[in-house]
């Protein structure tokens, strides 16, 4: 596996999706906090908090401006570079993305020309609950991705039918309400509230700084930094619960989140090279100190975890894979010929190996590791700047509260720079979810190697350098136009 | 009665935004801009789908070719299937 063709197709994919999620935490951080400003304007009726609202939504307008469609250029990706892939869980894929498009789109696009035209023209109760449900409307887009990426990390609810050559939904619910998906979209939404947090406040502070709209300033600090504070909270403890998940489904990708080549029970927590808690990663991929957690080389040559149950070597996988490809070549082969014998043979040979279809791509049994110091340091990255997040909102909060935020100008700078720091820990969070899991595509079933389309490597790498420059083109507008508005409020 | 006048409220609300509107000039511009780069010139010259032109059994048949054909799938699967 491997090559150019792969390389570029894959940093294309990274590149869009990086870029996309630059907007999306955003708009659904912006989305809670204005509608909780617009909340107090209609139970205070306080003109002041309406600006502020007004403001918010403004910023919030920009940013769902710049940000609209990038998605769509995943998909576009999809068909084109990762047609194997496409095809292989279509059936899966395109019942979320539908109700993503149809139901949770129109709605927002619905609500968001009431939030920015209704002003003074819809009643007050209308106009909230436009608001409100704008937001909601973002977060529903974001649960039917979610559902999609989850269910490549953990597919569940399919069968994989030789004759369409496609996975085939065989439980819609098992799909779409799956824990891990649930998980994955409590993790994924409150740290775009925490976004969100950060943005309103660092520009806040930033107004503090500047000793302009310090009345603004300061109202919003007060309602950003407490959802700051209460988001970040949610985050730790739905990535907790995401650490089981990970633990149980993808047991290769904590590993090399941790750097752990020979694991155990009482493993411990590395939190930089040398510097260990012990026991520490046991209670959290299992929630027990004394709790089995296999390192890579432990998954490698096959283990038995915590409860007992045996987990097959590489070796025995990559075994089982090339007897399901087999299969799934007589299958085909018995079909063409009409030899229904055959056919029934072979389609009972592929079931009985189908749960490890992918490792029969795989050459070698280092392939099954991803890349450990990228994922390793995301992984620090991500949770050391997450806590470093929360310590500037509950101090943030904390001074507004008291009434000496105006004065303590260390906090301002500190909350100024914490608008990179929180998007540096969202990207960081990705990689260690996306390439903590490679070489799958599809968990055990499809490695990106299979999945991609045969194209000429030169021509991704056209298009990946096309990309590179509308982003640039796109972010460089956004910014311009974010820094006018905020300047000019 | 009342749906109609629901509805020319409605169209009212709309049209008399976009008229209004100062900053969002920009923005729309912006995003009919990207629409038409999105759809105009990436879509049709740079990300036709792989699979376009074919009829659903084409495209089956590509897939599991696809598959197949992968460099670790090939041989390993031959050799099996010759055991």
């Amino acid at each position: 596996m491997g090559g150019p063709l792969l390389e570029w197709s894959r940093a294309q994919f990274a590149l869009t999706a990086c870029y996309h999620w630059l907007f999306v935490p955003l708009t659904l951080g912006l989305a809670l906090v204005m509608a909780i400003m617009e909340s107090i304007y209609v139970r205070t009726g306080d003109e002041t908090w309406k600006k502020t609202a007004q403001f918010w939504q403004k910023i919030f307008g920009i940013n769902f401006a710049v940000g609209v469609a990038t998605g769509l250029i995943l998909e576009f990706e999809f068909g084109t570079n990762w047609s194997n892939y496409s095809w292989f869980v279509g059936d899966i894929f395109g019942a979320p993305l539908a109700i993503e498009g149809i139901v949770a789109f129109f709605m927002e696009a619905t609500f968001i020309a009431v939030m920015f035209f209704g002003w003074n023209k819809v009643g007050r109760g209308f106009h909230l609950a436009s608001t409100w449900l704008t937001g909601l409307g973002a977060t529903l887009s974001a649960w039917w991705i979610l559902v999609a990426n989850s269910w490549m990390q953990h597919p569940v609810g399919m069968e994989f039918n030789p004759e369409t050559v496609r996975n085939e939904m065989v439980d819609f619910f098992a799909v779409a309400f799956a824990p891990e998906a649930a998980v994955k979209f409590a993790h994924a939404v409150t740290s775009g509230w925490m976004t969100g947090a950060v943005f309103i406040t660092g520009v806040s502070c930033w107004y503090l700084l500047r000793r302009r709209n310090q009345r603004m300033a300061l109202d919003s600090i007060r309602v950003a930094a407490a959802t700051g504070v209460v988001a970040a909270l949610l985050v730790m403890f739905t990535g907790d619960q995401s650490g089981l998940d990970v633990a149980r489904n993808q047991p290769m990708k904590l590993a090399a989140a941790e750097g752990l080549e020979r694991g155990g029970k009482g493993a411990a927590f590395s939190i930089v090279p040398g510097v260990e808690v012990p026991g520490m990663l046991s209670i959290l991929a299992t929630h027990d100190p004394q709790g089995y957690v296999p390192g890579t080389r432990d998954i490698l040559e096959g283990y038995t975890d915590g409860e007992g149950q045996a987990h097959p070597s590489a070796a025995e996988k990559m075994e089982r894979g090339r007897l399901a490809l087999a299969a799934f070549r007589d299958f085909r082969a018995a079909d063409l010929a009409g030899d229904t014998n055959a056919r029934n043979e072979a389609r009972k040979q592929l079931e009985t190996h189908v749960d490890y279809f992918g490792y029969g791509y795989i050459q070698s049994e280092e392939e099954l590791i991803p890349n450990v110091p990228l994922v390793y340091w995301s992984f620090r990255a991500m949770v050391g700047m997450g806590c470093l997040l929360l310590l500037v909102q509950a101090l943030l909060w904390w001074q507004a509260r008291r009434g000496r935020l105006e004065q303590t100008r260390w906090l301002q700078h500190a909350g100024l720079w914490s608008i990179p720091l929180v998007y540096l820990a969202g990207q960081a969070g990705w990689i260690v979810a996306e390439v903590g899991r490679q070489p799958w595509a599809i968990q055990d079933l499809l490695p990106v190697g299979a999945a991609v389309s045969s194209l000429s490597a030169a021509s991704v790498q056209t298009t990946f350098f096309i990309f590179l420059a509308i982003f640039t083109v796109l972010l460089v507008a956004e910014v311009r136009i974010l820094c006018r508005a905020i300047r000019n409020a | 009665m009342n749906l109609k006048n629901g509805l020319r409220h409605a169209v009212r609300l709309y049209t008399d935004g976009f008229r209004q509107m100062t900053w969002g000039r920009i923005l729309w511009v912006l995003i009919l801009a990207k629409l038409f780069v999105l759809f105009a010139i990436l879509r049709p010259f740079f990300f036709r789908p792989a699979l376009a032109g074919l009829d659903e059994e084409e495209k089956r048949e590509a897939v599991a070719d696809g598959l197949l054909r992968q460099p670790a799938a090939a041989p390993a699967a031959a050799a099996e299937t010759d055991n």
